[in-house]
Formats: C-alpha cells, sequence, structure tokens
C-alpha cells in the first residue's frame, strides 16, 4: 500500500492495527491505552541494592532467552554499556534471542554485528544505527525486521506498550547505592539523562551501571531510586573523550557560514521572530553557526530568545549565560560546556525523551517551538528529507529528533551543501524517507533559498525582506548539472527494516542491499 | 562551453575576492558569495613550478564554470618574469573579463600588457578589445606614475594599491590609522579620478580583527574608493554593507534625478529639491547613487 510519502510499504507489515502513513497530524485527538510494567516489590528495607557483576544483575532481574533489553545513548561513541551487557548475557549467561531496543546505537556497538551474524541478537529497535551493525543489518542478517523511531517516536511506542522492554539499563555518570543516578559529577559525564527516564519508568526491571559511586541521596536524581532494582560499579562505563566532545567550535567555513547567514536571515524575515521566541538547532557546522548570525539579528531587534531545547552544546549555553535566552531544556548534551551547565547554570534544565518530543502525550516541547534547524544527508524535490541511509542505501544515520522537531515547529529549516563530493544532496527521490516534506518549510543551500510551496505565507515574509529564492526543482537541477543524475540504489525485495513515523504509521522501509554489479 | 557576455568597462566593483587559480575546490563555485568580481591568482599564491598547471585549471574553470554575474579577472605575473606572456594567452582564450597587471610601474607596462593581449585576441578569435585591463600600483614608482597609467588604455578600468609590497617599498608597516599608506592611497586616487577610472584598496590580512577591517573599509569609503580587494569570502558583507547608500541618500537621489528630467524637458537648468539647489552638475554622482543602492536591493525604481 502506497503511503502519503509515496512509498511503496509491503502488506505483510500492516497487521495488528498498524497503518501506512496518511500525514502531519493524524492521530491528534486518539486515545490511547498505556501500558504498564509488571515490577518487583522491595518492601523490605535494604541498605544497598549493589551487586557484584552485571551477570549477577542478570539473574536477579531473570534475565532469559528471547528478552529485550534497553539502552540509552548519552554516552555516544564513547559508550562501553550495551557492549558490556551484551556479553555478560551472550557469553557468560549463554542467553539468545535477544532484542536490544535503544534510543541509538553507534560505531561503538561494533561488537553487536558479531551477535547479529551468530544470531543472538534477533532483533534491534533504535534511532540511529551505523558502523558495522548497520552494514549487517542491511545485508540481511538480522533475524527479525529491525524498527527505526525517531526520539519522539521511542517513548511513544514505549508508553503504548509497542515495546516492552524487561530489563532497561542505565548508564549513570553517578549513582548512589539505590539508584539514584545522576549525568554529572562523575568521571564518564554526559549532562542530561533524557533518553533514560521513559525507559526507568516502563521497564519490568532497571539495572544501573555506574563507575562513580557516590553518597546517598544523589540528588536531584534523573533516574530515581524508587525504579531502580540494581546497581553494579564498574571500572568505567565509557570514553570520556568520545562522551563529551571538547567545546563545539563554530565553523570558519566560508560555505558554511553563508548558509548559516542566510538561515538567519531567513529566521528574521518571519514574523515569529519577536522577543520571546523558540528555537533548536543542530551541532552541524552550518546549524551550528547560525547562532552566531542569529544573535546579531536579536541584538539588532533588541529581542530576546524564550527558550531553546534540543540536544545543547556551547554556543547555546553560552547565549543562556549571557541573558539572551530565558530557558535551555535539555534532553542531551554534545561537549563539556553544555555537560558543566545543565542543572547548574540557572534555567538550564534537564527534560525526558518523552517531554522533548512524544507526539502521542498532551504537548511535547517541539510542539511550543518556533524554529528548528536541521541538516539532511539528501532532500527531494517534495521536500522529503532522509538521514538514515546513504547513498548506496545502507543504515548509516539516525533520524534523531530531526522528524519529531520538524513536525512540531512553526518553520522547519533544512541547511545543507547542494552537493557533497560527487553525491547531490538535493534530488529527485531521497533513498529513505526520514522526515516527510509536509514538516519541512524551507531548504538553505550554498546555492540558493527553496521554500516549500505548502507555504506561502513564508514565501511572502521572504519575498517581503527581499531574500531570493528559488524553486527546489531548480537546485536539484543545478546539483545534476555539476555531479550528473545518479541510477536510482538497487536493493532486493526483503525488508531489513521499518521505518516508523513518530505516530506510529509506517513512513518508509529499508530493502536488503544488493552487491554493485554494473550492467551488461 | 561557456562563453561570457563582452564585459563592461564600467560596473559596480565593491568587492574583489583573491583567489588560488590552482584550487579547483576554491574556483569551482566563487560565485556563490554574492561577490562583484573574483580575482583568480597567477602570481603570488602559485608556486612557481606551478604555474602551467595553474594556468590549465584556470582554462578548464573559464570555460566550464558558469560565472553569471560576477566578473572574472585574472593577475597574472609580473612583466619581469617568463609567465606574462603565456598567462595572458590562457586568460584570453578562456574569456576572462579582465586582466590585473601585478607590479605595474608606467604606462609602457600597461601598453605592452595590451599589446599581448590583443595579439592573443586576434590568434583566438576574439573580439579585439574586448579583455579589458586594470593595473597593481605595488611601488612608489608605480604610484607616481599613476595618471599615466591610468590613462594608457582604453581597455583600462581602474587601479588599485597593493600594501604588502608597497608598504615593503616604503620601510614602514600597517598601521590602524592608515597613515603608513595615506600619500599612496591619496594619489592613486586623485590619478584614477583625474582618468575617469575606478580605484581599488588593497587586501586587509587579519581576519580576526573585525574591527580593524571595519574601521580601514569606513577609511576607504570615505575617501572615495570604488571597492575593495579581499582575501576572504566572510569580508564581502561588511563590504557591501559600507559601501551601500544610505536611505535618506537614496531618496534625495531619487528625487534629484527624477526632478532633474522633468526640469530638462521643460527646458529649467537650475531647480530646487527638498529646498536645496540642483543643477546638471549634482546629477551624474545621484545617478551613481541610485545604481548602488539597486546592486543593493535598497532601489527598485527605473531612473537607472
Amino acid at each position: 500500500m502506497k503511503n502519503a510519502v509515496g512509498r511503496e510499504i509491503p502488506d505483510f507489515l500492516l497487521e495488528n492495527g498498524k497503518e501506512v502513513y496518511q500525514g502531519k497530524n493524524y492521530m491528534d485527538g486518539k486515545y490511547v491505552q498505556k501500558a504498564s510494567p509488571k515490577t518487583r516489590r522491595y518492601e523490605k528495607p535494604q541498605e544497598s541494592k549493589i551487586v557484584e557483576t552485571i551477570k549477577d544483575a542478570l539473574i536477579q532481574c531473570g534475565a532469559r532467552d528471547g528478552m529485550t533489553f534497553s539502552f540509552h545513548h548519552h554516552l555516544r561513541e564513547g559508550d562501553f554499556v550495551v557492549n558490556m551487557v551484551m556479553k555478560a548475557a551472550i557469553e557468560e549467561l549463554g542467553l539468545k534471542d535477544l532484542t536490544i531496543a535503544a534510543s541509538s546505537l553507534g560505531a561503538a556497538h561494533d561488537l553487536i554485528a558479531d551477535y547479529i551474524e551468530e544470531g543472538k541478537v534477533i532483533g534491534i529497535q533504535t534511532s540511529g544505527i551505523r558502523g558495522r551493525m548497520g552494514q549487517v543489518v542491511s545485508e540481511g542478517k538480522l533475524k527479525t525486521t529491525a524498527i527505526i523511531r525517531s526520539h519522539g517516536g521511542r517513548p511513544r511506542a514505549i508508553e503504548a506498550g509497542e515495546v516492552h522492554i524487561d530489563i532497561a539499563f542505565v548508564g549513570a555518570p553517578t549513582s548512589d547505592c539505590v539508584g539514584n543516578s545522576r549525568g554529572i559529577g562523575g568521571k564518564s559525564n554526559c549532562g542530561s539523562l533524557g533518553y533514560a527516564m521513559t525507559d526507568a519508568k516502563f521497564a519490568d526491571h532497571v539495572v544501573v551501571i555506574t563507575d562513580c559511586l557516590v553518597d546517598f541521596p544523589n540528588m536531584p536524581a534523573s533516574v530515581e531510586a524508587i525504579d531502580v532494582d540494581a546497581v553494579v560499579v564498574v571500572d568505567s562505563i565509557g570514553n570520556p573523550k568520545k562522551i563529551a566532545s571538547a567545546a563545539a567550535r563554530i565553523s570558519q567555513n566560508p560555505r558554511d557560514l553563508m548558509m548559516a547567514e542566510n538561515v538567519a536571515k531567513v529566521i528574521a524575515s518571519t514574523p515569529y521572530f519577536k522577543d520571546g521566541f523558540s528555537f533548536q538547532t543542530g551541532v552541524g557546522g552550518p546549524s551550528l553557526a547560525a547562532n552566531l548570525f542569529l544573535e546579531k539579528y536579536m541584538d539588532e531587534q533588541g529581542i530576546k530568545m524564550g527558550w531553546a531545547i534540543g540536544g545543547i552544546c556551547k554556543p547555546m549555553v553560552e547565549l543562556l549565560k549571557k541573558g539572551k535566552i530565558g530557558k535551555v531544556i535539555d534532553v542531551q548534551d554534545f561537549d563539556l560546556d553544555a555537560v558543566n551547565s545543565i542543572n547548574q547554570t540557572p534555567n538550564h534544565f534537564e527534560m525526558s525523551a518523552s517531554q522533548y518530543a512524544n507526539p502521542a502525550n498532551k504537548g511535547a516541547f517541539v510542539n511550543k517551538l518556533d524554529f528548528v534547524v536541521l541538516a539532511a544527508l539528501e532532500i527531494d524535490t517534495g521536500f522529503n528529507v532522509n538521514v538514515l541511509t546513504g547513498s548506496d542505501g545502507v543504515l548509516r544515520g539516525a533520524p534523531g529528533g530531526h522528524p519529531d522537531t520538524a513536525a512540531g515547529s512553526k518553520v522547519c529549516i533544512i541547511v545543507t551543501p547542494l552537493v557533497r563530493g560527487r553525491m547531490a544532496t538535493v534530488c529527485e527521490n531521497v533513498v529513505t524517507v526520514t522526515t516527510p516534506g509536509d514538516c519541512v518549510d524551507v531548504l538553505v543551500t550554498d546555492y540558493g533559498i527553496a521554500v516549500n510551496p505548502l507555504r506561502q505565507d513564508l514565501i511572502e515574509c521572504l519575498d517581503k525582506a527581499g531574500i531570493e529564492h528559488v524553486t527546489i526543482e531548480s537546485l536539484k537541477e543545478k546539483a545534476y548539472s555539476m555531479v550528473g543524475r545518479p541510477d536510482p540504489v538497487q536493493f532486493e525485495d526483503k525488508v531489513v527494516a521499518v521505518l516508523e513515523a513518530r505516530d506510529g504509521t509506517i513512513l518508509d522501509v529499508i530493502r536488503q542491499i544488493k552487491p554493485f554489479t554494473f550492467e551488461d | 562551453m561557456i562563453n561570457r557576455p563582452t564585459p563592461e568597462r564600467f560596473r559596480l566593483r565593491r568587492t574583489m575576492m583573491f583567489m588560488n587559480a590552482q584550487k579547483p575546490g576554491l574556483i569551482k563555485d566563487a560565485y556563490i558569495y554574492g561577490c562583484d568580481s573574483i580575482m583568480l591568482d597567477l602570481e603570488d599564491a602559485v608556486a612557481e613550478n606551478q604555474k602551467d598547471a595553474a594556468r590549465f585549471s584556470l582554462y578548464h574553470a573559464l570555460k566550464t564554470i558558469d560565472y553569471g554575474k560576477t566578473e572574472v579577472i585574472v593577475r597574472i605575473n609580473g612583466l619581469d618574469t617568463p609567465h606574462w606572456q603565456e598567462d595572458i594567452r590562457v586568460c584570453v582564450a578562456g574569456g576572462a573579463d579582465g586582466i590585473r597587471i601585478a607590479k605595474c610601474e608606467s604606462a609602457q607596462d600597461v601598453k605592452t600588457v595590451e599589446a599581448a593581449v590583443t595579439e592573443a585576441e586576434k590568434e583566438f578569435g576574439v573580439e579585439v578589445g574586448r579583455t579589458l585591463l586594470m593595473a597593481a600600483l605595488e611601488s612608489p614608482k608605480g604610484v607616481l606614475n599613476a595618471y599615466e597609467i591610468c590613462c594608457a588604455s582604453e581597455r583600462m578600468f581602474g587601479v588599485a594599491i597593493s600594501g604588502g609590497d608597497f608598504r615593503k617599498c616604503m620601510q614602514t608597516k600597517f598601521d590602524p590609522s592608515g597613515i603608513d599608506m595615506l600619500v599612496a592611497r591619496g594619489q592613486m586616487l586623485m590619478a584614477a579620478r583625474a582618468a575617469g577610472i575606478q580605484c581599488f584598496d588593497t587586501v586587509f590580512t587579519d581576519l580576526d580583527d573585525n574591527a580593524g577591517f571595519e574601521a580601514e573599509v569606513r577609511q576607504n569609503k570615505a575617501m572615495g574608493f570604488d571597492g575593495k580587494s579581499l582575501i576572504n569570502p566572510k569580508q564581502i558583507r561588511l563590504v557591501h554593507e559600507i559601501f551601500a547608500p544610505t536611505e535618506k541618500e537614496v531618496l534625495q537621489a531619487e528625487a534629484m534625478v527624477s526632478a532633474f528630467r522633468e526640469a530638462a524637458a521643460a527646458g529649467i537648468g537650475v531647480f530646487t529639491v527638498n529646498g536645496k539647489m540642483v543643477d546638471v552638475a549634482f546629477i551624474p554622482g545621484a545617478e551613481r547613487t541610485l545604481k548602488l543602492a539597486k546592486a543593493c536591493g535598497m532601489y527598485e525604481g527605473d531612473l537607472v
């Protein structure tokens, strides 16, 4: 069945009430029955929940074949937790048929690719999938179909019981002996623990893994002891250098700066750019640099930003400290400046992924967002964006909060160079639709700006401000004139991953890659 | 194959951005930054043993990249090198809009280049006279001969001062006040204006010193320069902002030009606009203001 972005969704996926993507806000007003976990009572007072090893914690939580383990990705490419837990479960306890439900997975988890090939791990549910794991899943080696969700779609699915978490593992930079956990105060600090919060509330069992045990009570806790079954103290939960990079520097690349300046110009031309406006930006070169130019426009017009959300890094923290933003609320921190600021700088708060982006709750932060600035691997002439699959069709990215912020915000701006090497970024048809075109409003490239024809109001704003813009078709033609028109990527029939829209409908599928051969 | 339109001798040239002609990544789409002219360099940016490679890169860029409205000028090697003749052949064959003569010291230097350009135009079947020239004054001698240089050819559209070399010759160094270059700038501006051609200031090399750059550009405008040479795209915006007329200037210019045209049609020579006496002498300046305003997106009328 064809969905609202023109993707053919095979019928076998449309069971148990699963539907194809119908367009923005399709589920609005519907009711959802929330799932509830089956949790163990610890009525008798416990001095401590510390157990010797991860294996002991697994045994205590009744780990067995076929279970679903959940993880969060605040430790990013520095994460040791996923591999440690899966190693203990598979190699020490001999478990198999396991499913990993993570907020994201990366190249730090190449080891899991082996477990997939050995058939020990049979299910993957995640936002990001990269490295060797992306490769083996794309090669069709995972026993079940992987499920890719956005950061808002994941807590939605957990709350609705579409993912049932048997054991949630929380990699905690600090914890006390009963599991009150925080993202700061230790040696592997990551700041926010926003992605782990829903897991802790909806999992049957919760295990905290920390490398820095602190005195009870570790307050204010991001994950609370009332939800925690066991605490394991290990030497190290991650490589600090890869958890939080040194301060994110604003690009000096003139191309990035020019695009960033145009992003700010577009923002300033709209009626939403007024005192108290709200904003989220990515950490890519031109997205981050947009901060710099936006500040200029704010100063010129004498206005302040009301609040900012997102993954947070230094430039945003600096604006907060200068008093140019009212509040910063964040679900993840990308650099040391952000890590050291959350819950410390006044008005810098932590939030859960559900609070950030879940479309099925009663109003996530993204729903009140004025502007979001995002990147893209590809964007097609229908304004559909791909941030998941590479030009070879292999899984190597993450929808993350992209579809959530795009759908919730009043103005969603995609900023990307027109071509990357020999690849046209603006193209006829993206390989995979991760963010539907009806949520994307403006495209800023180094060769020009295009506005989604659905947004005639924004076209008027740009015209009034004298900002030149062109059609997205002309940008695509320009790109093809420079790098050539690519042949479509070839796939086998087998569906290796389903890409869920944030509301739970099916937005696209990823099929098994076909080894490249030259045509006769 | 790109065939660029016939270059305009006098056009808006607020910003001329230098880039190494040998760097495809830089020159492939330099027009996207919105400078008025790009200056593809065969001279100092290119190592001595890479001159030929740079010429190939330049030729193919000129022939395959559509620079659109952005003017394309090439800085050739000095007349004291073995490279300049071949540089000129490449510029003309590729269809560059203009050539910047490095280290120009006399009218004869301009005439020497002009002869080679004419010869190349004939060789490659390019309309004779198409290729424009500008001269870079880099020495006290060049500055002293500025007027004869400016008048040396019908192809000449402007002169520029090259600060680095000039300061070395004068045994001075950069000074934020501009005192180091005051005489050169003044003499060159007077010569250019007397000859009726354009005049461009030297590059500002400290990319981190935004305040210093702004001060220099403001002084350039106050002195009467037409534009400035740049080394980085991020310098473009500020120059365009500073060289833009004010809204009041645009309104006044518009009023003067339209009043003048009405008055002239009615046979009146002197008249008043907003209480100020105006005659024909004010009109070229007012028209120039309107043209500049149009380029800056500040004027949409049809008087210019």
